[in-house]
């Protein structure tokens, strides 16, 4: 059996590959994304700590993360399309009207 | 003493003057002149009419009157009201009050007819009178200081009437603090016998009060009581060391100063102490320090006196030196006898003033005496009954000055021979300052600038022409108190002033009776009476040689005596003495460490600095909200990665 620690290794690395994608990335469907992966990233490590103390809160969480997420996306994506019609652009940098 | 009885007539006499001061100062903007003459006369003689007719029911024998009007403060078993009292110390007053503050009000028509703001001084006139009224028929100590508050109010009104006057308003604020500095004393008097008696009701602290022993050996509560008493009697009624504010009252209107040191303020103090009379019995050490105090500034402001050149001055001087006279037989336990000098001062100094109003009025508003003289030609009336009032003041028989005068020494020589040889001097002094007036204002040819000459445009700007005589109805008034001058001093005659007062001061009468009958013999009675008769008649001569046989002489003497006729002339530096050691202090102290200090440093530095650093804080926060997504990003990160160590380092921990 794999030990929980890999689980928990793996779950932290494509959690910051998220975050670092998510900071470093100026395409706003890459940081899409890179929150997406964050998302399973913990996603993961839930489902191995279900699996590791042999209980079912951790998989029903996961359960109602993806359907956030799928929610999320289907708004996010909306919303991106919105801002590329009016701006013509999907680079953050340049998405910056509410600057002071 | 017999219980008083009630009188529901008492508490009218003080309201009317409130009511025509009211009316006056509310309606008389718009009114017409007589309109608002008829409104002060009437009022102001109506409270006359009102107090002659409660005199006409009052005699020595009957008890006194009182009336209670309402409750005020009730605080457990300590309780004050608005109770009004008429003895026959507060009835002499209440008719010196009431009388010649009338005649002045009379006077003030003619004087100020044309001032713009007429219906304000005939306003603050009757104000005047009210609170003069409550301050001498209060029965307690607390209904006395609303109105001892009171006259400071109006005298500060009245100084500093022409308020566009630099001067004026300085002097009136003068006044108001300077007489603050004695009120402070006065209440704490009033703490010290609320905390000891539980009363402020004159009856209940004297019967109490006349239960303690004499305080013979050192300083107990009475004494303590009595002194701060004198600290606000010292500030009211113009004694040492807090007289300073007297002279520069002069700034004020004529009538004003006629007010003032005639018939109400200054004789308030005078009132007081012997109002108070069963306290300082009890308290030996703080009647010396009145003797003391009285018989030093009855010496000297006469001294000052003699180098004034300004005509109200002098007269500003010689009524500080009169008060001192008071103090001085209230000192020596005579109160009988400084309430009778206070009488005959109300009238003679009254006449004085109101008669100096009508010099300057008719010289077009020159007080200078150096630009004067020769008006005996001029204003013969004004002249007249201006010699009967300097006849009185310097204690030529018949006149009232002398009967009171002579009785008030007569009584300091019962106490000790220094009090009287002072006495005797100052009147010597009186007497020559006195007609040096006289004779620079009426004798000799006149000095001023007459509008012929200078075709309308004279010194003082007034287009004035030759000095001419006031109208009547200045000129009756003058005639009153001359007549009252003259025959004033018939009423102590055969010591009948005493005995009508003797039921007040019962056990003061006693004391002055020992110290007379020890040292009484009528033949040095009389003795003395030739001596101070004497000394007025010197004096006279003296000032009829240097300033009418030889009026080149006082200039050579006053070369001669090079520096002590310069700190004469100007009242001995004290003014400035004051401004080096309490005025500039106090305004140093309060600019630097009260303004820049407490005020600039502190409390405006704590709102300055809190708003500056809330903007420069906003300033440095403002650039965190970029509009940058990816920097929104890097903060939420930030934020959560702290929240993370956090926790972690607990978890560790």
């Amino acid at each position: 059996m794999v030990p929980l620690s890999y689980y928990l290794l793996l779950s932290g690395i494509l959690f910051a590959c998220g975050v670092l994608g998510f900071l470093i990335k100026r395409n706003i469907i890459t940081i899409f994304m890179s929150i997406e992966l964050m998302l399973n990233g913990v996603n993961l490590s839930f489902v191995a700590f279900a699996a590791h103390w042999h209980a079912l809160a951790g998989q029903v969480f996961v359960f109602f993360v993806m359907v956030v997420a799928a929610a999320e996306a289907a708004v996010g994506l909306a919303i991106i399309i919105a801002v590329y019609r009016t701006r013509e652009t999907l680079n953050v940098d340049r998405v910056n009207l509410l600057k002071l | 003493m017999t219980p008083p009885t009630l009188n529901p007539l008492l508490w009218i006499v003080p309201i009317l003057p409130l009511a025509g001061a009211a009316i006056n100062g509310f309606f008389g903007r718009k009114a017409s002149k007589q309109a608002i003459s008829a409104v002060a006369l009437v009022f102001c003689g109506a409270a006359f009419a009102v107090a002659l007719w409660i005199a006409f029911g009052f005699s020595s024998a009957s008890s006194p009157y009182y009336f209670h009007l309402a409750h005020w403060i009730r605080s457990g078993a300590f309780s004050v009201d608005f109770d009004f009292y008429l003895d026959q110390l507060s009835l002499v007053m209440l008719l010196v009050v009431t009388g010649v503050g009338f005649l002045i009000h009379i006077y003030s028509v003619g004087y100020m007819w044309d001032d713009d703001g007429y219906y304000r001084f005939m306003a603050y006139m009757n104000l005047f009178m009210f609170f003069m009224l409550t301050l001498v028929l209060a029965k307690n100590y607390l209904v006395m200081f609303i109105g001892w508050e009171g006259v400071g109010l109006a005298s500060y009104l009245l100084i500093g009437y022409w308020f566009t006057k630099d001067s004026a308003a300085a002097a009136g604020k003068k006044a108001f603090i300077v007489n603050r500095i004695g009120d402070f004393g006065f209440l704490i008097a009033l703490f010290l016998i609320i905390k000891h008696f539980h009363s402020l009701d004159f009856t209940k602290v004297f019967a109490q009060v006349s239960t303690l022993p004499t305080e013979t050996a050192g300083a107990g509560l009475l004494t303590a009581i009595g002194l701060l008493l004198m600290v606000g009697a010292a500030g009211k009624s113009a004694q040492i060391p807090l007289y300073v504010w007297l002279p520069d009252a002069m700034e004020g209107p004529t009538p004003v100063s006629a007010l003032i040191h005639a018939a109400t303020m200054v004789t308030a103090g005078v009132y007081m102490v012997a109002r108070s009379s069963a306290i300082f019995e009890r308290a030996p050490m703080a009647l010396m320090v009145v003797a003391i105090i009285g018989t030093l500034t009855a010496l000297f402001a006469a001294t000052i006196g003699i180098a004034q050149t300004d005509i109200k001055k002098v007269l500003a001087y010689s009524t500080i030196s009169q008060l001192g006279y008071m103090f001085m037989a209230c000192g020596v336990g005579a109160f009988s006898a400084g309430i009778f000098h206070l009488m005959t001062h109300a009238f003679f100094k009254g006449l004085l003033f109101l008669a100096a109003g009508s010099v300057i009025h008719g010289v077009g508003g020159e007080q200078d005496m150096r630009k004067m003289g020769g008006l005996r030609v001029y204003m013969p009336w004004t002249f007249l009954t201006m010699g009967i009032a300097t006849l009185a003041i310097a204690g030529i028989p018949p006149f009232a000055g002398f009967w009171s005068k002579d009785e008030i020494l007569w009584k300091a020589f019962g106490a000790s021979w220094v009090y009287w040889l002072i006495g005797v001097m100052t009147a010597f002094i009186t007497s020559f300052y006195m007609f040096r007036l006289m004779y620079m204002t009426f004798g000799g040819e006149y000095r001023g600038v007459v509008a012929q000459e200078t075709h309308g445009h004279t010194a003082h700007g007034h287009g004035h022409g030759e000095p001419h005589e006031s109208p009547w109805v200045m000129l009756g008034p003058l005639v009153i108190l001359a007549v009252l001058s003259v025959v004033g001093g018939f009423v102590g005659y055969g010591n009948r002033f005493e005995h009508f007062l003797a039921p007040v001061f019962n056990g003061a009468s006693e004391v002055a009776q020992e110290t007379s009958r020890e040292a009484g013999n009528s033949t040095l009675e009389h003795l003395l009476m030739g001596v101070s008769i004497s000394v007025a008649g010197l004096g006279w001569l003296l000032a009829h040689l240097l300033y009418s046989r030889r009026p080149q002489l006082p200039a050579r003497i006053a070369a001669s005596l090079g520096s002590l006729y310069r700190a004469v002339a100007n009242k001995y530096y004290i003014d400035e003495l004051y401004a080096v050691l309490f005025v500039k202090p106090l305004i140093d102290g309060s600019t630097t460490i009260l303004w820049h200090g407490v005020d600039q440093g502190a409390i405006d530095a704590t709102v300055n600095n809190s708003a500056e650093a809330a903007r420069h804080v906003s300033d440095n926060v403002r650039h965190m909200q970029s509009g940058n997504l990816r920097s929104y990003a890097g903060w939420v990160a930030a934020g959560a990665a702290l929240v993370i160590a956090y926790m972690v380092w607990m978890g560790v921990r």
